[in-house]
């Protein structure tokens, strides 16, 4: 079925306004400042990333009034939309040398393995309070009522280490911010963040604390003609 | 697996990746800690081999994970055999429309809960967890995958406490584990 929110998609303005000519090459190509989605970073074009936006759908005023929920549940229902997301994160990471994968619970823990299994690196959680044993760090950040905290064991990461932080989706960017701390505590760096979906207020200001952050697509809208 | 096959050469070097860690969360608990076998990208590969090794080739059109170290070894199960991945989830996370399954925690109870429109009666389940002990949160996976119409093929964790006896809750359906810590 053809909705409105399928041909807007197709096409990227900002691609149109800047010139950009259209290329086929990887998602590895160059990281610039200010080309954090992936349809400005290599991937104009790409009908995988049409696909995944396609698979994700809207929840309108969950978890409350006003907040349009992007769901990856059925992104997760099409194996080959799903397997598309993990190409893409794989075939950019690669080859940049990263030892350690950092999911944060629970949707990153989805992503994130299968992106550490294909590149080789080591797969860490970062978790709600209490759930991880043995010596850990905690770093608080802010949620819209009230604060919340990210633990992450010390023991996982070595000085030096070159680190991925994954989750699904960046609204205000204080989970990723709590992540990147934790890791920068150990004394690891953190070379990138990297989230299937990502406001798009972040488009232009694409670093979080210094860092780059790698977006697939922008949130889905939620369309009355899809049925 | 039965003490006549032959232990897969991968299992020891798995066994030894997962950490013991005592009194967590409280006394008397020897916590068994995957985090450790993640941190070891070989183990974790051949973790994720085993099982894909077993289940490619039984027709299995859903992985579910229960949250949230099931969803670690499920996803890239589940990637593997060009699976759906279903998240089983603690209450309030899934949006739109949900069943829920109570079960016992030794005190209290908890739920756990599933989209209905994920799996229905066409579907032949896999249910991943990292660990098996009194089954309690398998046997509530399984009756939701259940509710729905849907055929439980199996359950695979990696590591079992056999000593709780987890399996003889699973109403008869297999259960494949790598590890038995006893």
């Amino acid at each position: 079925m053809i909705t409105i929110r399928a041909i807007i998609n197709t096409a990227n303005p900002f691609s149109l306004l800047l010139g950009h000519t259209q290329t086929q090459t990887q998602a590895h190509a160059r990281v610039s400042e200010c080309e954090m989605f992936a349809v400005e970073n290599g991937l104009q074009g790409d009908p995988r990333l049409k696909a995944i936006s396609d698979a994700i759908r809207v929840i309108p005023h969950f978890p409350k009034t006003g907040i349009m929920f992007q769901d990856i549940t059925t992104l997760l229902l099409d194996p080959v939309a799903f397997k598309h997301v993990v190409d893409i994160f794989v075939d950019r990471y690669k080859h940049m040398n990263i030892s350690l994968v950092a999911g944060v619970e629970a949707r990153g823990f989805i992503f994130g393995p299968p992106i550490a299994l294909a590149i080789g690196a080591k797969f860490i959680p970062l978790r709600k309070p209490g759930k991880l044993p043995g010596k850990v760090i905690s770093e608080e950040y802010e949620l819209e009522y009230g604060r919340d905290r990210l633990e992450m064991s010390v023991e996982a990461v070595k000085a030096d280490e070159r680190a991925l932080v994954i989750d699904d989706l960046v609204a205000t960017g204080g989970t990723l911010s709590a992540s990147i701390s934790l890791l920068e505590r150990a004394g690891a760096e953190v070379v990138e963040c990297a989230c299937v979906v990502g406001l798009p207020k972040f488009k232009g200001q694409c670093k979080l604390k210094g860092k780059p952050l790698y977006v697939l697509v922008e949130p889905s809208q939620f369309d009355d003609l899809t049925l | 697996m039965s003490e006549n096959e032959v232990k897969d050469p991968r299992i020891d070097g798995i066994k030894t990746k997962i950490r013991v860690v005592p009194d967590f969360p409280k006394k008397g608990i020897m916590f068994q800690d995957i985090t450790t076998l993640l941190l070891d990208p070989k183990a974790f590969k051949d973790t994720i081999d085993l099982f894909v090794e077993k289940y490619r080739d039984m027709n299995i059109s859903v992985v579910a994970g229960i949250e949230a170290r099931g969803f670690i070894f499920g996803s890239p199960i589940a990637l593997a055999i060009g699976a759906k991945f279903v998240p089983l989830r603690k209450p309030k996370k899934l949006p739109g429309q949900i069943i829920f399954e109570e079960y016992e925690l030794e005190y209290g109870s908890d739920r756990l809960e599933m989209h209905v429109e994920a799996v229905d009666f066409s579907d032949r389940a896999l249910v991943v967890d990292d660990l098996i002990a009194t089954g309690g949160t398998l046997c509530a996976a399984m009756d939701l995958l259940k509710r729905v119409g849907a055929e439980v093929v199996e359950c695979a964790c990696v590591v079992e406490l056999p000593e709780l006896k987890g399996r003889e809750r699973l109403e008869g359906k297999p259960l494949y584990v790598l590890v038995e810590y006893r």
